[in-house]
């Protein structure tokens, strides 16, 4: 009895290691924001929500199954919320039934779990109830199967089994239990053993005339031999006792698997709603193997902007590209940007819809951000090193068909020593297969790129009108020397910016 | 014949304990002691450690000898054979110490059986194993004759028969209120098993083990006691063999094993304690002798050290050294802790630990087979005043010189810092005068650069500073200092963000 509803083949796990860079991702890309938006308040729901963006998927056929079933969701939310429901119920075994509690005594474990299977004796047949009676609204195999696999293994019959077994472990008529002799004739391999029915004992007791037997008493007063009674029994049940415990712990197991993976399709459910309510579009990608390059989306937005507000949404439609320098005005849009590409990325590979109208583009195996941090300007003697140390660590870690977003990387000494630095890793990267974006302001990088004139490198500007004024859309441009810092300056300074008009090489 | 694994001949010629080990504490060659003989407490190591080989010819013997020990097969087996033979000891303590018969006879037998193994089992893995030493081949026709011996054929036959027959018995004991009754077992079937059938479909990933773990006491209480008197009845015949094994074979360990068996620690102790450091990718070796003074190591690294950063996730930094014809004293200067001391404390390690015989912390080394090492380490602990202290390191300095010949190793560190510039120029002067004269090889660590180009005999070695931020050493001591690139390249440089450095690091 899998759950199986996020992958096909193997369970959710909530305490999968994440990327090193997860940190990193959530401050860069600011997914905080979204993960509150899956959460609506639920601490439960955020970390699921977390753990799945911060996980990607890196096959297609994984993305694809997903999305199917969030699919599924999105048309039967109160089947899904009535199931998760269900789930939760199991948490409380443990308060009525003190079950899991350390023990040291078999014999109260075993009593433990007795009760504790009774209750989930009980969540087991209600769940098979709402699955007999509503899973034809469900489609994708993830839901389809999970319903069957109840259907089948979940019979009157089954239950019927579980019951007796309940009463067996009782043990009025006594408990048998065989031994070995074990290092120093210590008795060791104890276990216990199914007696057989009344009727064949007395049978063997009449045919087999060679049944040495020995017997003894323990005298009433006898209060140590006593407790050596009770030790020997606790050795019998030892084996039983953890057969049934750990019988309840993989059956509360599956009520807690069921619970993570349908808290995912509530949190997408939260975010979609959200959106949607938003008047924003949404749509389900088209996820393309690893190895190819191709990036296709329109009206591509940042959904942690849009929830505050408007945003300004851009499309591009390019094959064969590895690299994308995008330059161009202050404040004119780049980090969004960068920022929507990342975060589209995260949840495509999450089996989550894309915040756009469209997107299609190959996946990739690992994600990297790399931003020129603001916070610790004031001692610029170690930015460098400091910016150069989190390269390395990406580098440990990266592979091809990657993604790494640079934004204002290696900014922080000479224009002339930070556009040698960039080129080399961007150079080694691109031969790697590695796919980057990197928005900057060091125009001789830029110019340099641009001079190289290879096929796979596609520039990108953010774009600023005749008048001064940017759009904050950003479209294919060629590296240009100014940055409009001046603009800025000038506006807010209130100063005529007509004759600050921007150089094109 | 096979007579120790230590030293190559049974003759003592004029082999002596070591006396002025000073050098010990100076080169924390103690830390190292005190970790590799702490482990191996039983076997009592702490004595070897003073004791040198009396010849190149009798370390080379040892350097074979450890050799052998480093193909890894060898090893295992032979840690293998001396973890059986540590249970087999405590085996017999039980034996000793319990009460009920049946027990101590069975522990007795148990003691005799994990022997028998670990015999066995060496014999046979030596006679598959390569072995190249004289110390290993002469101990393994040693065994290999033990192992044919009546005497032991006998102990194994016996020992093996009893324990199939015990361990073939399986009896229940069925308990209902406070009656027990104790019968052979009939085949009924393992309860548990079912119950795991019936919830098998419930199957996730991994749960815990619910298994209590009981105590278990060498000795049995009077219930499990009396049991044993009742499965001995069911199985008489059974029990009267384990009697008469207890008394004939009293006593059945071989001396001449008992004693490799503790010598070979001497070996698997640094072994072991070096271990974790080769598989980060430091190099050991064995190195060559000579009566002269051009030694040299590649690099090189202070052991104990090492093993410090790298309890605490950090790797040291190697260095080479080598002095050429004329050159006797290597002058050590440069900022502080910049790996001076460290660097002065690794020639001395590596010294003695190669005429040890163990392989030492170094890519490839020919080290003078030395005579002494007496070394004068400037010390924490404050003296009652300057004069004083000046006085007691004189007389010690004069001590060390005195006893100084031209094969002896003289490590000095950071001598006369608490005197005037002056005086201890004069006085580092003097000594260094001294050392030549005495002709040693010797390292002299001091903030004196002066004494760096005094003249021929001396060279000078610096420890070095990264170039762009002076203020991060780089724990290199070289006899040059080199420099190049600008500030922000070399950076990327260091970390191997280059276009090379980058091909080469990332896997497509």
């Amino acid at each position: 009895m899998k759950v199986f509803l996020m992958y096909k083949d193997k369970d959710f796990d909530l305490h999968v290691r994440l990327p090193s860079n997860s940190e990193t991702l959530i401050q860069d890309l600011r997914l905080n924001i979204l993960f509150d938006t899956m959460a609506k308040n639920d601490d439960f729901l955020r970390e699921v929500s977390k753990v799945v963006l911060l996980s990607s998927l890196t096959k297609v056929d994984d993305i694809f199954y997903r999305q199917e079933a969030l699919k599924d969701c999105l048309k039967n939310i109160d089947l899904v919320r009535g199931m998760y429901a269900i789930s939760l119920e199991s948490f409380e075994v443990e308060r009525k039934t003190f079950f899991g509690f350390f023990s040291k005594y078999p014999i109260g474990m075993l009593d433990s779990s007795i009760r504790a299977m009774k209750i989930l004796i009980e969540l087991l047949k209600k769940l098979r109830k709402m699955a007999l009676d509503n899973s034809n609204g469900f489609h994708s195999s993830a839901f389809k199967n999970f319903f069957d696999r109840i259907k089948d293994e979940l019979t009157d019959e089954y239950f019927a089994e579980v019951e007796s077994h309940l009463k067996k472990l009782e043990f009025r008529n006594g408990l048998l239990i065989s031994a070995q002799l074990g290092e120093g004739n210590k008795g060791k391999n104890y276990v216990l053993r199914g007696q057989n029915d009344e009727k064949k004992r007395w049978l063997s007791k009449i045919f087999s005339k060679k049944d040495e037997a020995y017997t003894f008493k323990i005298d009433e007063r006898d209060q140590n031999g006593a407790k050596a009674l009770s030790n020997l029994k606790e050795r019998g049940i030892n084996s039983v006792a953890n057969a049934l415990s750990q019988s309840v712990e993989h059956m509360m197991n599956f009520f807690k698997n069921l619970r993570t993976e349908l808290a995912f399709y509530l949190a997408a459910v939260n975010l979609y709603e959200e959106l949607k309510n938003a008047g924003k579009p949404l749509s389900f990608p088209i996820a393309l193997p690893h190895n190819e390059r191709t990036l296709h989306f329109e009206q591509l937005y940042d959904p942690s902007l849009a929830l505050k507000g408007n945003v300004v949404a851009n499309s591009l439609n390019v094959n064969e590209k590895n690299l994308f320098i995008i330059t161009g005005a202050n404040r004119g849009g780049k980090t969004t940007f960068l920022r929507s590409i990342g975060i589209a990325f995260l949840m495509m590979q999450a089996g989550l819809f894309v915040t756009a109208s469209a997107f299609s583009s190959n996946i990739f195996k690992k994600f990297f951000t790399h931003y020129r941090r603001e916070e610790d300007r004031a001692m610029e003697s170690g930015k460098l090193d400091e910016e150069l140390k989190r390269m390395n660590a990406i580098v440990n870690n990266i592979t091809s068909d990657s993604l790494v977003l640079f934004n204002e990387s290696f900014s922080s000494t000479s224009e002339l020593e930070g556009s040698e630095i960039a080129k080399e890793i961007v150079l080694a990267l691109k031969k790697k297969n590695v796919e980057m974006f990197f928005v900057t302001h060091m125009y001789t990088f830029a110019r340099n790129m641009y001079e190289e004139g290879s096929p796979d490198t596609f520039f990108l500007v953010a774009e600023r009108l005749e008048n001064g004024d940017r759009t904050f859309k950003i479209k294919e441009g060629i590296p240009s020397q100014t940055s409009y810092g001046v603009d800025i300056y000038k506006k807010i300074f209130n100063e005529s910016s007509s004759h600050y008009s921007n150089v094109n090489n | 014949m096979f007579y120790s694994l230590l030293f190559k001949d049974k003759k003592d010629k004029g082999r002596k304990k070591l006396e002025d080990v000073e050098f010990f504490r100076d080169l924390n060659l103690d830390q190292m002691i005190t970790s590799l003989t702490s482990l191996k407490k039983e076997h009592n190591l702490n004595e070897f450690f003073y004791v040198f080989p009396s010849s190149v010819e009798e370390t080379k013997y040892r350097q074979d000898i450890s050799r052998d020990l480093e193909n890894e097969e060898v090893f295992h087996s032979v840690r293998e054979f001396s973890m059986k033979m540590q249970r087999a000891r405590k085996y017999q303590n039980y034996a000793n110490k319990l009460v009920y018969k049946y027990q101590k006879e069975r522990w007795f037998v148990d003691s005799a059986r994990v022997y028998v193994e670990a015999v066995n089992t060496l014999k046979m893995d030596l006679s598959s194993l390569k072995i190249n030493s004289e110390g290993f081949k002469e101990f393994k026709r040693y065994l290999n004759e033990y192992v044919n011996s009546e005497a032991f054929k006998d102990l194994a036959s016996q020992v093996s028969s009893i324990l199939d027959e015990l361990s073939a018995i399986e009896y229940t004991i069925f308990i209902k209120e406070n009656t027990i009754k104790v019968q052979k077992y009939k085949g009924e079937k393992d309860y548990a098993e079912e119950v795991l059938k019936t919830f098998e479909r419930f199957k996730q990933t991994n749960v815990k083990d619910y298994n209590v773990e009981f105590d278990e006491f060498m000795e049995m209480n009077h219930v499990e006691a009396k049991i044993l008197d009742l499965v001995a009845k069911l199985y008489s015949h059974e029990f009267s063999e384990l009697d008469l094994f207890y008394v004939k074979y009293a006593s059945y360990m071989d001396k001449t094993i008992v004693r490799f068996e503790r010598e070979v620690q001497f070996y698997i102790s640094y072994l072991e304690y070096v271990k974790p450091l080769k598989e980060s990718g430091l190099k050991f070796c064995y190195p060559e002798f000579t009566t002269s003074k051009q030694v040299y190591a590649s690099e090189a690294f202070d052991v104990v050290l090492a093993k410090k950063m790298q309890n605490e996730g950090s790797t040291i930094i190697c260095n080479d050294f080598h002095l050429n014809k004329k050159e006797r004293i290597l002058v050590v200067t440069g900022p502080n802790q910049g790996g001076k001391t460290t660097f002065a404390r690794m020639i001395g390690q590596i010294h003695y630990l190669g005429r040890m015989g163990y392989p030492v912390p170094a890519k490839k080394a020919r080290l003078m087979f030395f005579d002494k090492i007496l070394s004068h380490f400037e010390r924490e602990e404050r003296a009652e005043n300057l004069r004083g202290k000046l006085e007691d390191d004189l007389i010690r300095i004069k001590k060390i010189l005195d006893a100084a010949t031209s094969s002896s190793i003289v490590l000095m560190n950071e001598i006369f810092s608490s005197t005037t510039l002056d005086d201890a120029l004069f006085l580092t002067k003097k000594v260094v005068e001294r050392i030549i004269e005495s002709d040693s090889l010797a390292v002299l660590v001091t903030f004196l650069y002066e004494i760096s180009s005094m003249n021929d005999k001396v060279v000078s070695m610096v420890s070095t500073v990264s170039q762009e931020n002076p203020e991060i050493r780089t724990y290199k001591i070289v006899r040059m200092p080199s420099n190049g690139l600008s500030y922000a390249i070399s950076l990327a440089r260091k970390y191997g963000l280059t276009y090379d450095q980058l091909m080469e690091r990332i896997d497509v």
